[in-house]
């Protein structure tokens, strides 16, 4: 089979479909091969641009290895304590209700450090967008065990997988949020496929819309693979999601106050 | 161009490290891992005939290594 010359854009008729990436983002992450952080990123950037909401949008960015997008996304953001995002949100909307705000948080982040903050949050209705990005580890810190962390899976500090009776059960974020009365929407997804990325996608396109709509805090979790604090090769990730995440975190819309109202 | 193709890519191979999730995404299993390395030292896709321009590579790829065409016949 002939190898076809991919070095330069077609010269016949042709139409692109597919940027490498969105123009706001700067530079290269640095993140390990096979990350699913930066999919979630392209993703949730070019909704903003669709929505045009560039020009008034502020991030707000917790403490993992999405922390380095950073130094590349070319949005006004805000890094904050470990897992205090959504209460740094909090005050930004209050004081610029004009503004679209997002969190960008880990699960280590907003489920481990910050617990409260966004539960809290949610119990306020604050009109804020939360990301979790949840990968079952603390990336950043070498790959340990964290609240979302699958029963059984393989962590650096539960080598011989997650068990209930030493380390507790995994703490399901989303559903804790999608029961609180203040929550406008809460969803989740994943990027270990095409299809899913495409429906992530759709999902923070809605949050957003029902940030604008003031229906209160909305979430999107994106299960997202980190082969590195797996165990696994880079290849074996979005299976791995697959088979070990999705059946403890089912993918979907939780809660949509838009929808229950119709 | 073959006329079996209706899309093709721009791969930027210095970006790639390598992780082979294109390579599973693409439907028509039309990209394949090359021998080569890349500067940093991965290997990287090369395009075989039969791509149909659907940027499921695009959407899966963590380090924006593709751009994506459909050709008008
Ligand atoms: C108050 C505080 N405690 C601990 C740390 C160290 N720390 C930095 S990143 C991180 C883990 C973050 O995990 P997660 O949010 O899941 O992000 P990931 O790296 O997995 O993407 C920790 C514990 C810190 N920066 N500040
Ligand atoms: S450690 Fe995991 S989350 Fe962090 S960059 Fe590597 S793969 Fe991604
Ligand atoms: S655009 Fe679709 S068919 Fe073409 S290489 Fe990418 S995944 Fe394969
Ligand atoms: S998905 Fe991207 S980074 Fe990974 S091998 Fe394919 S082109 Fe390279
Ligand atoms: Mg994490």
């Amino acid at each position: 089979m002939s190898v076809i010359n991919t070095q330069t854009p077609p010269t016949g008729p042709a139409q692109k479909v597919a940027e490498f990436h969105t123009p706001l983002i700067l530079g290269e992450h640095g993140l390990c091969p096979g990350c699913g952080e930066p999919v979630a990123l392209r993703i949730l950037l070019e909704t903003l641009q669709e929505l045009n909401l560039v020009q008034r949008t502020i991030g707000v960015v917790g403490h993992g290895c999405y922390g380095s997008f950073v130094r590349i996304m070319d949005i006004d953001v805000l890094q904050c304590l470990h897992g205090r995002a959504p209460a740094c949100a909090t005050g930004i909307k209050r004081m610029r209700p004009d503004t679209a705000v997002f969190t960008l948080q880990g699960d280590g982040d907003m489920v481990n450090e910050g617990l409260q903050e966004v539960i809290h949050a949610a119990a306020r209705g604050e009109n804020v967008t939360c990301i979790l990005l949840n990968n079952g580890v603390f990336g950043d810190t070498g790959g340990q065990q964290t609240a979302t962390t699958v029963l059984g899976q393989r962590t650096k500090t539960s080598l011989e997988g997650r068990d209930a009776e030493k380390h507790g059960y995994p703490i399901r974020i989303a559903d804790i949020v999608a029961s609180v009365d203040g929550a406008g929407y809460v969803a989740r997804g994943a990027v270990n496929t095409a299809r899913e990325v495409m429906r992530t996608k759709r999902l923070i396109r809605n949050a957003f819309e029902s940030q604008l709509a003031g229906e209160g805090l909305s979430l999107v979790e994106i299960l997202t693979m980190c082969p590195t604090g797996w165990f696994v090769t880079a290849p074996d990730g979005p299976d791995y999601l697959e088979s070990s995440m999705t059946a403890a975190y089912p993918l979907g819309v939780l809660h949509s106050r838009s929808a229950e109202a119709n | 161009m073959s006329v079996d193709s209706k899309g093709t890519l721009v791969i930027d191979v210095e970006l790639c490290k390598g992780c082979e999730l294109c390579i599973a995404a693409c439907p028509p299993t039309v990209l394949e891992m090359s021998s080569e390395v890349n500067a940093m030292g991965y290997r990287y896709p090369v395009l075989h005939e039969g791509c149909t321009g659907c940027t499921a590579c695009q959407l899966v790829c963590p380090d924006a290594v593709f751009e994506v065409y459909r050709l008008q016949v």
